[in-house]
């Protein structure tokens, strides 16, 4: 990944969904009626809060990957743990 | 449930933003940790404790998705270990449930808070110590810059068990174990996580010396354990109306930024510095829990305690926690700037 062009547009494109989430989010901070319909018990309301995380997670997931990317700041390798090199080199 | 959803100031938001990053860049490192000190940082703001622990698994299951896709990438994760060994937490934490329910039932709250830090001390004090002593000798040999490790010999005789018919392979840690042996190992894992919320205290140690997994892939498949009992906690809790989904995604907000730098983090880094830190995390921790053990006792009659004192006690206890997750966060981005100099000045 080093040294490769920086992920600038899925880096925007990202953003902003997270942005708008949680733009969202802290516009209805202490609404609670608009917060209520999350910790409803009956139909299928539980499983709004699951939905709503696999959402941000979606969107601000992808935010935060690419954030670390663009900042320069990326993994050294990819390359896959080896443990053969690690029983060959016990003693 | 009108009851669940307090006020929050942007004071509270502060303070879950800086845990939730501090949290997800050590469970982007070692599987699992900030439960710790966002529980009870959250009941410190007003939050009821069942609505305190809902919203942190809520934030935790999202997290430690990302964290599992990224490690994922760098070919850490062993996805058929984690599924396997959380089918088997699964069982641990039904059962954790039950045990917590009739020691709150027969001794009351102080009783099951009791039972919490003592499981906290007794478990993390020989599993950090024998984590500890086990970084002790790696640093002594001189061998803190290998990338290999040494596998146990505990882990080197239960590899060497044949039962014919449950023998598993799992390809990326580079292990064939018999599942009699994973079962009471995702057992534990998973009595720990509902007793204590950080069954990776176990489940990476073990992995680590009891499977012989790479500690590298034992952090990694933490995160897929943390994953499924995350979202199977989550359907619980929010089933009963608990979860307040402003707290979770609040802590979400900052984590993934933590979760994403630790998982890089761990490609700069000595495999021996995941011990270094679980070590330093579990053994200032279970000093914090041993700290309110007197309080406890107090509660129950067991001992005298003046009231000033267990304030004191608590408050010494929270501050523990804070430390052992700062000294974690500082351990990791101490040893991520050492690996990235390194790296550059061999590139």
């Amino acid at each position: 990944m080093n040294g490769s062009a920086k992920p600038w547009s899925k880096f925007w494109l990202y953003g902003i969904a997270s942005a708008i989430c949680y733009g969202v989010l802290f516009m209805h901070l202490n609404d609670k009626d608009a917060i209520r319909p999350f910790t409803r018990t009956d139909g299928l309301y539980p499983l709004l809060p699951v939905a709503a995380a696999f959402v941000f997670s979606f969107f601000h997931g992808g935010f935060t990957g690419y954030f670390w990317d663009v900042v320069g700041i990326q993994a050294k390798s990819a390359k896959p743990v080896s443990k053969d090199e690690t029983e060959g080199s016990e003693d | 449930m009108e009851n669940v959803l307090i006020d929050l100031t942007w004071q509270n938001v502060g303070f879950l933003l800086i845990v939730g990053f501090i949290g997800g860049l050590v469970s982007g490192f070692i599987g699992s940790g900030g439960a710790f000190v966002l529980t009870p940082g959250m009941m410190s703001m007003g939050v009821p404790g069942l609505v305190a622990v809902a919203s942190n698994i809520c934030h935790k299951f999202p997290k430690a998705l990302v964290g599992a896709m990224k490690r994922a990438k760098y070919g850490q994760v062993d996805i058929k270990l984690g599924l396997v060994m959380s089918a088997t937490a699964a069982l641990g934490m039904w059962w954790g449930a039950g045990i917590q329910q009739e020691i709150k039932a027969s001794y009351g709250e102080a009783g099951s808070n009791l039972f919490v830090s003592m499981a906290f001390v007794i478990v993390l004090t020989i599993v950090g110590g024998f984590v500890l002593r086990d970084a002790v000798k790696i640093y002594r040999s001189g061998t803190t810059g290998a990338h290999d490790e040494e596998v146990s010999r505990l882990a080197k005789w239960i590899q060497s068990i044949e039962i014919p018919g449950t023998m598993m392979a799992f390809k990326v840690a580079k292990v064939r174990v018999s599942l009699l042996f994973i079962l009471p190992l995702g057992f534990a894992t998973g009595l720990l996580a509902s007793t204590i919320a950080v069954g990776g205290f176990v489940g990476v140690p073990g992995m680590m010396y009891v499977l012989g997994a790479p500690s590298l892939v034992a952090s990694a498949t933490e995160l897929v354990i943390a994953f499924v009992m995350g979202l199977g906690g989550t359907i619980k809790f929010a089933i009963g109306g608990y979860v307040d989904i402003r707290l979770a995604m609040i802590i979400l907000l900052a984590s993934l930024f933590g979760i994403q730098l630790g998982a890089i983090g761990t490609t700069f880094v000595k495999p021996y510095m995941i011990k270094v830190v679980m070590a330093s995390i579990m053994l200032i921790v279970a000093v914090s829990r041993a700290l309110v053990v007197p309080v406890y006792l107090a509660q129950l009659g067991k001992m005298g305690l003046e009231a000033g004192t267990g304030e004191l006690l608590k408050n010494l206890s929270f501050g523990m926690m804070v430390l052992a997750l700062a000294v974690g966060a500082f351990i990791i981005i101490g040893a991520m700037v050492r690996g990235h100099r390194e790296h550059a000045a061999v590139a």
